[in-house]
């Protein structure tokens, strides 16, 4: 399966990466490639066979309903990048 | 000293012959002179060293000490470090000091290691030559033109330089076995769920396992003793009691049933290569082994089908990197959406942006069938192939990759190139099984891996395979340097 250079970049922007305008052909080259190879399961009679998510079949395991955290913002938040008052700071949202 | 391993070392350490502060000393001045001609360390942590090296010898003056007290490890850079950055060998998260410790890390520490550093590695793991990290290539010490292989490769490249006596790893589509067979060194793959993963930074999380790298067999059970064990930070880490697993490794070979993959032993292996993988079959026959070639016909089909599991996982993992909370930001972002898009396009590199957009594809609406579910589907029918034949063998043997280490450069633009070099090694990750190299010969003076691949949580005896045939072979003891 081949793709171009809008499919990159609409993958690009639901990724939310940007791309540097020169490096598109070859993700777009790159990409097309992969899939290609990808497309080699295709080849396969699967069937009614069971999709295996875990190795193993194991399913969450859960655990009793209690606090178990600690509070430890202020040394969480440590490595953000902009904290003011316990809270994180992003780019205006609401207008 | 650089030439004894873990086991040896433990022994000095307990005699008194050696202190683990001369030790840790010996081993930071080592590094400080020799690995700018590897790249081996994004850290190193000399004086966090020197400070748990003088914890461990008061408790081996005092008789506290276990097997693990004193001894020199480093961690690759995605177990996460108290205090100490964690790079993940990505721009994204150069700036990172993590807040925490990853179980495997406080394992060690409650064992009494001593930490000499972080070691290099493809960023978020996505690699098999090391050539993604974002702190440079990092280099084969048997031949500096070469790559280490990857994702572990600086772990293994510093094992090999003895720059360390041990390191850990992770494996997800090979990453430990591929760089020990890549360098000469031994490492195992355990289980998935064998070692927690918390504080690992995630690339693929139904995939990624981390485990060992030593000079030997031995080693790597002193260490797997120390790493492995349910966690109830990781709900996916096994229930599965763990054991000694250093308690098998002299048992006897005989009447052991080895099976051989007619597919491994394919056009797809260096002749030169075929040759010492059957070298070495024969000589686990002579120690008592029985033969039998078995057949696991979706082997080709791990490639493309790992090759969209991952980068599913991938793609969902790696959207924590926003710029918010952690790592890497962009300079002045104009909104929220600038900010998402600039963090992640300037923070990440190439082979990372490809795996996430592979992924993002993959999971897009109407997709989803033909990619993951088919992907998922056969996982089934590679598991089945395995279960197959371990009801006839014990283990199965094969060649770790299918040539030698490549020259850096040679395939870092031809990302698919690159993923055909995963065939041996992908399908366990898929099936979750245990897996190890060792190292079996030379091709040209670069080191041959032997592949043991036991079923689910065989460790003990993967360990006890691979320590026998050390017993009776040489090729682990050959060192690259001069130290």
């Amino acid at each position: 399966m081949s793709i171009d250079r809008s499919d990159v970049e609409r993958i690009a922007h639901l990724a939310r990466l940007e791309l540097n305008e020169q490096d598109i052909p070859a993700y777009t080259e790159n990409l097309s490639s992969i899939l290609n190879l990808i497309d080699e399961m295709q080849q396969i009679d699967t069937d009614g066979v069971e999709p295996l998510a875990h190795p193993l079949d194991a399913v969450q395991r859960l655990r009793a309903d209690e606090v178990t955290e600690l509070n430890q913002r202020d040394k969480l938040q440590a490595v953000a990048p902009a904290v003011e008052e316990g809270l994180f700071l992003v780019p205006k949202v609401i207008e | 000293m650089f030439e004894k391993t873990l086991s040896e070392l433990a022994q000095d350490l307990r005699n008194g012959t050696v202190s683990s502060v001369e030790l840790t000393q010996a081993f930071i001045d080592r590094i400080n002179r020799c690995d700018s001609e590897y790249n081996a360390f994004i850290t190193t942590t000399p004086e966090l060293a020197l400070q748990q090296a003088k914890a461990a010898d008061e408790s081996l003056a005092a008789g506290t000490g276990g097997p693990f007290t004193g001894l020199p490890i480093a961690h690759k850079d995605l177990f996460c470090t108290e205090g100490v950055k964690t790079s993940c060998g990505s721009k994204m998260l150069d700036n990172f000091k993590s807040p925490y410790d990853a179980t495997v890390v406080a394992k060690f520490k409650a064992a009494g290691a001593v930490m000499l550093g972080k070691t290099n590695m493809d960023e978020f793991a996505m690699g098999s030559t090391n050539e993604s990290s974002f702190y440079g290539d990092c280099k084969n010490p048997w031949d500096t033109s070469r790559v280490p292989g990857g994702s572990s490769g600086g772990s293994a490249a510093a094992v090999a330089a003895r720059l360390t006596p041990a390191a850990t790893g992770s494996d997800t589509g090979g990453s430990i076995r591929q760089p020990a067979a890549f360098c000469g060194i031994t490492g195992i793959k355990p289980t998935y769920g064998r070692v927690s993963r918390y504080g690992m930074v995630a690339y693929a999380s139904s995939l990624d396992q981390g485990g060992p790298m030593a000079r030997s067999a031995e080693d790597c059970a002193l260490m797997l003793n120390v790493m492995a064990g349910q966690d109830a930070m990781d709900s996916t880490s096994s229930a599965q009691p763990t054991e000694d697993y250093t308690a098998s490794l002299n048992h006897s070979l005989q009447g052991l049933k080895i099976g051989v993959p007619k597919e491994f032993m394919s056009a797809d292996l260096d002749s030169a290569m075929a040759a010492q993988i059957e070298t070495a079959i024969k000589q686990l026959e002579s120690l008592g082994a029985t033969i039998k070639e078995v057949s696991l016909p979706n082997t080709r089909m791990s490639i493309p089908a790992y090759y969209i599991i991952a980068p599913a996982e991938a793609s969902s993992n790696l959207s924590r990197f926003d710029g918010v909370r952690y790592g890497y930001r962009c300079e002045e972002p104009k909104d929220l959406e600038d900010l998402y898009k600039r963090t992640r396009g300037e923070g990440f590199g190439s082979e990372v942006k490809r795996r996430i957009m592979v992924g993002t594809y993959a999971l897009c609406a109407g997709y989803y069938d033909a990619y993951y579910n088919k992907a998922q589907q056969i996982r089934r029918l590679i598991q089945q192939d395995f279960m197959r034949i371990f009801e006839e063998v014990d283990v199965i043997v094969g060649p770790t990759t299918p040539s030698p280490a490549f020259t850096i450069g040679e395939k870092v633009n031809d990302p698919v190139a690159m993923y055909m070099e995963d065939i041996f090694t992908l399908s366990l990750n898929l099936a979750g099984l245990p897996g190890m190299s060792v190292p079996c010969g030379q091709v040209n003076g670069l080191p041959v891996g032997l592949q043991l691949i036991g079923n689910y949580f065989d460790e003990a005896r993967l360990l006890n395979v691979a320590h026998q045939y050390q017993q009776n072979t040489e090729w682990h003891t050959l060192s690259p340097v001069t130290a």
